[in-house]
C-alpha cells in the first residue's frame, strides 16, 4: 500500500469577464494567503483594463437580461443557489481558509449565501409590485410607474466577508435586470473566483456579472470614472477611498451607495435592490 | 376676414410687491448680515420689481441653526398635526392665488394663462397631497415609523419658482424635516410670498427659512455640515458640482436635472394631436421646461405633412405680454438666458440647419425669443445634443421604431420622454424602451403631484412627487439602508 501523500492538483484561478475565464491581461497575479499567512494560491491582479473589458462585457449582456421576464431572471437565482449548494463543503473549505473561521462557522456563512440567493430568486418578480405605483391623478390619464434597472452597476464587494458580503452585493444588484463589475475582497478573492464557476454553470448569460480579482483603489477608480457605467456600490472601499471614487461618479452622475457597517448575516432588506432601480412612469389619456 | 386679438391685460393690482425684501429667517424677516441686496427685475419690461438680500454665507448659517433648533419639536409633532399646518398652507394658497399668479408672471415672465392655471393649482395641490400622508408615513412602504433626515437644504430654478418650491417644501414638512430653501436669484419673490404664507398659517418659527441669493448662497448652503438632505432641481453642470461637494458625507440627495427630450411621431399618430402635443412640449413656458420635448422625432413618411402643420399651428402663437390673457408665450426670464438661447440657434444654423419661425413682432423692450423650428438636423448639431432651455425645437425623423429608439435614447440625459401613435402595443414596446423617467404617450408635459417625477442617467437621481417622493425625505428603515 502507497502511504505517500497523494499532490494535489492546484488551480489557476482567473477572471470571469463576459463568461469566459480569462487571465489578467496585465500577465500579473497576486499572493493570497490564509489568515495565518500561508500561501493558498496566486489570485489574477486585474488591471484597469480588465475593469473596462468587464464594464464592456457587462453593457453587452445588459439588454438580453433586463429584457429577459422577471420570472426568467428568477429562475436562473434560484439555479445559482442549487449549483452553490451541490458545491457546499468546497465553499466551506475556501471560506475557512479565507477567514480563519471553524469549518461550522465558514459553512453557517455559506449556507446563508445559499439562502440569500433563494431569497432574492423570489424578489425577482415582486418588487415592481412593492416599488410601483398606479398613480391616482386629478384627470383622464392612466397613469403607472413600474421599477426599473438602471443599468451597469459596478460593485466594490466588502472586504470583510468574502462569500456571504459578496453574495449579498451582487444577488441584489443582479435579480432586478442590472448586470456587473465585481471587484472581490482584496485579501480573500478566492471564494468570489470559485463562485465565477458556478455562476458559468447556472443558465445566467455571460457578462451578466463580471468577477475581478486584484487590488480595490486600483480597480476602483476606473469603474467609478468609465462612464458608461451608470451606479457604483462601494461596501468595500474605505472612507478614504469611498470620497475619492464618489467624487469620480459625480462626472456622470453615477447612482452611489455609500458604504456603511452592515451585518452581513441580518434580514438585507430591500434597501441595496430599491438601490440600482429607476422609476419610469407613463402616462396615457384615457377616454373613448 | 380676421378678427384681430384686443389687449385683455390682466390688472397688477392684486399683488403689492414692497419696494424691498429681507431674508425669512427663524420666523421673521431680516436683512443679509453684511447688508449686501440685488434686484428682480420684470424680463418682460426690464423694470425693477423689488429689491432683496443676498445671504451670505454667516447667514447660511444662521437659518440652518434656526431650522436645526426647529426641527427637534416639528419633528416630534404628530403626523396629523403637521398635516394640519400643510393643509391650511394649501387653502391660503388657494386664496391667494390670483395674486400669487400675477406675481409670478410678473417676475418670472411666463403668461397669465400658464401661472394661473398650471402653476399655482398645481402648488396647491402638492401642499394638498403631501399633506395627506404626514400621518400615514407608516403606510408608505419605507418601514413603520419611519424617521426625518433633519435639516433639507433646497435650491430651486427660475422656471417655476412657486412650483419648484411646492415640490420642496410639501415633502420636507410632511416627513417632519425642516427646511432653508433659496430661490432662483431672478424670481426670488414668490418664495418671499410663500413665507408669509407661512407667518399666516402660523407655522413654527424655523421650520421654513427662506434666502434669497446667487449661486455662491447655494454653494454655501449646500456645503454646510449642518444639513442632512440637499435637494437640487437646476442645470446638469451644477448637479455634478454638487455631487461632488457631498461625496464622503452622510447628507442625502436628490437632484432634478437636465433634458433634451425626444418626442416621437410615428406614421399612425393623430396627426391634429401630435401638432398640439409638440407645441405644448416645447413652447410651453418659453420652452424653460426641463422635460420639453426639444428634439422631435418624426417618421419620414408623415414628416412633410407634420411639418405642415406645425408651421401652421406656430403662426398662431400669440407672443408677448406675460400679463395678457391672450398671450401664449411670454418673456425669456433674463438676458443671460436670452444670450444662450441666442447662441445655441445661431450654432444650428451655422452647423447648417435649416431655421424657420413664424413672423412675429417682439415687443422692444425686454427679453424675447420667438418660437423657433430647426429642420435637417443630424444628432451630432449642439441643438440636438445640448439642453437649450428655450423655445426652440430641433426636428429629426426616423424610419423604423427601432431606429427611433436608437436616436431617442442617443443622449447623456433621461428625462422624459414622448411617443404619439395609435397603437397601444407600439405604445408600451417603445415606452419600454426609452431610457427615460417620464414618458407621456399621446400627451406631454402633464404633472400632477401623485405622479413621480425624475430622471435616468444625466437628469439626476430621486423622485419627486408621489409616494415615491417621500422616500427622499425619510431615513433609510431597512438594516442596510438605501442611498
Amino acid at each position: 500500500m502507497n502511504t505517500v501523500d497523494r499532490l494535489s492538483v492546484l488551480k489557476t484561478y482567473k477572471l470571469y469577464v463576459g463568461g469566459k475565464f480569462p487571465r489578467s491581461e496585465s500577465g500579473r497575479v497576486y499572493e493570497v494567503t490564509d489568515s495565518k499567512g500561508a500561501w493558498l494560491a496566486n489570485a489574477p491582479l486585474a488591471s484597469r483594463k480588465d475593469a473596462r473589458d468587464a464594464v464592456v462585457a457587462a453593457r453587452k449582456a445588459f439588454g438580453g437580461w433586463s429584457g429577459a421576464t422577471a420570472y426568467n431572471r428568477g429562475q436562473i437565482l434560484y439555479r445559482v443557489a442549487e449549483m452553490l449548494e451541490g458545491r457546499r463543503d468546497q465553499f466551506t473549505a475556501e471560506v475557512a481558509a479565507a477567514e480563519g473561521l471553524s469549518k461550522a462557522k465558514a459553512a453557517a456563512q455559506v449556507d446563508a449565501a445559499v439562502d440569500r440567493w433563494v431569497w432574492y430568486a423570489g424578489w425577482s418578480d415582486k418588487v415592481a409590485q412593492i416599488a410601483g405605483a398606479a398613480n391616482p391623478v386629478a384627470g383622464p390619464y392612466f397613469n403607472l410607474s413600474s421599477p426599473e434597472p438602471t443599468g451597469v452597476v459596478a460593485v466594490l464587494a466588502p472586504q470583510d466577508s468574502s462569500f456571504l458580503g459578496l453574495v449579498s452585493v451582487i444577488a441584489p444588484a443582479i435579480v432586478t435586470g442590472n448586470t456587473v463589475v465585481v471587484t472581490a475582497a482584496e485579501g480573500a478573492p478566492l471564494p468570489a473566483l470559485s463562485l465565477a464557476e458556478v455562476l458559468a454553470t447556472s443558465d445566467l448569460p455571460g457578462g451578466v456579472v463580471n468577477i475581478l480579482s486584484g487590488r480595490t483603489a486600483e480597480l476602483g477608480a476606473p469603474l467609478a470614472a468609465h462612464q458608461d457605467v451608470n451606479a457604483l456600490d462601494l461596501a468595500g472601499a474605505d472612507d478614504g477611498l469611498a470620497t475619492e471614487l464618489e467624487k469620480a461618479a459625480a462626472d456622470n452622475l453615477k447612482r452611489v451607495l455609500r458604504p456603511g457597517t452592515v451585518n452581513w448575516t441580518a434580514d438585507p432588506g430591500t434597501g441595496r435592490m430599491l438601490s440600482f432601480l429607476e422609476t419610469k412612469t407613463v402616462w396615457h389619456p384615457m377616454g373613448v | 376676414m380676421t378678427f384681430d386679438y384686443a389687449p385683455a391685460p390682466e390688472s397688477r393690482s392684486v399683488v403689492d410687491i414692497a419696494p424691498s425684501y429681507g431674508l425669512f429667517l427663524d420666523g421673521e424677516f431680516v436683512p443679509a448680515s453684511d447688508g449686501k441686496v440685488f434686484k428682480t427685475v420684470s424680463p418682460s419690461t426690464e423694470e425693477v420689481l423689488s429689491e432683496v438680500a443676498q445671504a451670505s454665507a454667516e447667514d447660511v448659517d444662521r437659518a440652518v441653526k434656526a431650522a436645526r433648533k426647529a426641527f427637534e419639536k416639528w419633528s416630534a409633532l404628530p403626523g396629523a398635526e403637521r398635516a394640519k399646518y400643510l393643509f391650511r398652507i394649501a387653502r391660503l394658497l388657494q386664496e391667494r392665488s390670483r395674486e400669487l399668479a400675477v406675481l409670478e408672471s410678473l417676475d418670472n415672465g411666463k403668461p397669465i394663462r400658464e401661472s394661473r392655471d398650471a402653476d399655482l393649482p398645481l402648488v396647491a395641490a402638492h401642499f394638498f397631497y403631501y399633506a395627506g400622508w404626514a400621518d400615514k408615513l407608516d403606510h408608505a412602504g419605507y418601514g413603520a415609523d419611519p424617521r426625518p433626515l433633519g435639516v433639507a437644504g433646497q435650491v430651486i430654478p427660475w422656471n417655476f419658482p412657486l412650483l419648484m418650491l411646492a415640490w420642496k417644501i410639501a415633502p420636507a414638512l410632511a416627513t417632519g424635516n425642516t427646511v432653508v430653501l433659496k430661490p432662483a436669484e431672478t424670481t426670488p419673490l414668490s418664495a418671499l410670498f410663500f413665507a408669509d404664507i407661512c407667518r399666516q398659517a402660523g407655522l413654527p418659527k424655523g421650520v421654513v427659512n427662506i434666502l434669497t441669493g446667487d449661486g455662491s448662497t447655494g454653494a454655501s448652503l449646500v456645503g454646510h455640515p449642518g444639513i442632512d438632505k440637499v435637494a437640487f432641481t437646476g442645470s446638469t453642470e451644477v448637479g455634478k458640482a454638487i455631487a461632488r461637494t457631498v461625496a464622503g458625507t452622510d447628507k442625502k440627495v436628490t437632484l432634478e436635472l437636465g433634458g433634451k427630450a425626444a418626442n416621437i411621431v410615428f406614421d399612425d399618430a393623430p396627426l391634429d394631436q401630435a401638432v398640439e402635443g409638440i407645441v405644448n412640449g416645447i413652447f410651453f413656458n418659453q420652452g424653460h421646461v426641463c422635460c420639453a420635448g426639444s428634439r422631435l422625432l418624426v417618421q419620414e413618411s408623415v414628416a412633410d405633412e407634420l411639418l405642415d402643420a406645425l408651421k401652421r399651428r406656430m403662426r398662431t402663437l400669440r407672443v408677448g405680454d406675460p400679463l395678457d390673457k391672450n398671450t401664449d408665450i411670454g418673456a425669456i426670464n433674463s438676458a443671460e438666458q436670452l444670450a444662450r438661447i441666442t447662441a445655441l440657434a445661431d450654432a444650428g444654423e451655422a452647423e447648417g440647419a435649416e431655421r424657420w419661425s413664424p413672423s412675429c413682432e417682439l415687443p422692444s423692450s425686454g427679453y424675447w425669443f420667438a418660437p423657433t423650428l430647426f429642420t435637417g438636423v443630424t444628432q451630432a448639431h449642439r441643438i440636438a445634443r445640448e439642453e437649450i432651455f428655450g423655445p426652440v425645437l430641433s426636428v429629426l425623423t426616423f424610419r423604423t421604431p427601432a431606429e427611433a429608439v436608437e436616436k431617442a435614447n442617443n443622449t447623456p440625459y433621461g428625462l422624459s420622454a414622448g411617443i404619439w401613435t395609435e397603437k397601444g402595443s407600439r405604445m408600451l414596446w417603445m415606452a419600454n424602451k426609452l431610457r427615460a423617467g417620464i414618458v407621456w404617450s399621446n400627451t406631454f408635459n402633464k404633472f400632477d403631484p401623485a405622479s413621480p417625477f425624475g430622471g435616468y442617467k444625466e437628469s439626476g437621481y430621486g423622485r419627486e412627487g408621489g409616494r415615491h417622493g417621500l422616500e427622499a425625505y425619510l431615513a433609510p428603515s431597512s438594516p442596510e439602508g438605501a442611498r
